[in-house]
């Protein structure tokens, strides 16, 4: 039973986090905050039994996302609490909106776990060797088409970040 | 064992996922600073992703894994081109404000 205690703390941690990601005024403690929220996301994973998307979501989300976006905040000088804010109503519509959108989802999910009896449970599905051949096998063509995307967003990106010199 | 894997159902993860997609929402609507809109993007994102992992654990399915790679490859791509963007909006309006880029709004 200790996955069950393990599932709770996540839980809540990630919760946490992302309420903070969502109200601290500096974007700095953000940032943190949101990769506190990948790490409790990667634990989860792993109690998913899915080892390799773990690693892969460290990796990429902690490694790569978040450095690129403490980045931006570095160089933006964004670190001041200068952001103005919208006004009360605003922020009141947005909390009824986002706990209506919430109760809608859970509504429309609730049939969902009878899906999950029918089949036996198996324990490698998460593992490298059998990723990768479902991977290059039944989903080959969208992984080749996936390496287009990534070409196109870094001439994109080079693009949008030079200066114009005109 | 089938129905419960791990000792939690499956009901609590789309509690979770739809706790963490709901507080996605509320920062895009609640916040003006455009860094922090693209953050809450992340996290619906990864909301999404929680829930693909849940159901293909559950369904002894591995596709699901597989689309929650795909979701990792495209989210690092929106990232890169979306930072491009807010560094080119920010070199242009000295701002990160997103209630002043309002040329497209009826």
């Amino acid at each position: 039973m200790i996955t069950k205690y393990l599932f709770y703390f996540l839980s809540v941690l990630i919760i946490f986090s992302a309420l903070m990601v969502v109200f601290s005024k500096n974007p700095v403690h953000s940032v943190l905050y949101l990769i506190v929220t990948f790490f409790g996301i990667a634990g989860h994973y792993f109690l998913l039994n899915a080892q390799f998307l773990a690693a892969v979501h460290i990796i990429v989300y902690a490694g790569a996302i978040m450095v690129l976006f403490l980045y931006v905040i570095m160089m933006l000088n964004l670190n001041k609490e200068v952001e103005p804010h919208k006004p009360i109503w605003i922020k009141f519509a947005a909390v009824i909106a986002g706990g209506l959108l919430m109760i809608t989802l859970v509504g429309s999910l609730r049939g969902a776990e009878a899906l999950a009896m029918k089949t036996p449970a198996d324990q490698s599905i998460g593992l490298v060797e059998n990723l990768g051949k479902t991977l290059f096998g039944q989903f080959l063509l969208p992984f080749e088409i996936s390496s287009v995307l990534f070409l196109a967003a870094m001439v994109g990106a080079v693009m949008l970040g030079k200066k114009e010199t005109h | 064992m089938n129905q419960v894997i791990s000792g939690v159902p499956l009901n609590y993860y789309i509690l979770l996922s739809a706790c963490i997609f709901a507080i996605g929402v509320l920062g895009v609507l609640f916040r003006r600073n455009a860094i922090i809109v693209f953050m809450c993007i992340e996290l619906m994102l990864n909301a999404v992703n929680l829930l693909l992992v849940a159901f293909s654990r559950y369904l002894s399915d591995s596709a699901g894994q597989v689309f929650v790679f795909f979701i990792m490859a495209v989210a690092a791509a929106e990232v890169a081109v979306g930072l491009a963007i807010l560094t080119m909006i920010y070199r242009n309006t000295k701002s990160s404000d997103i209630d002043i880029l309002n040329k497209l709004k009826w």
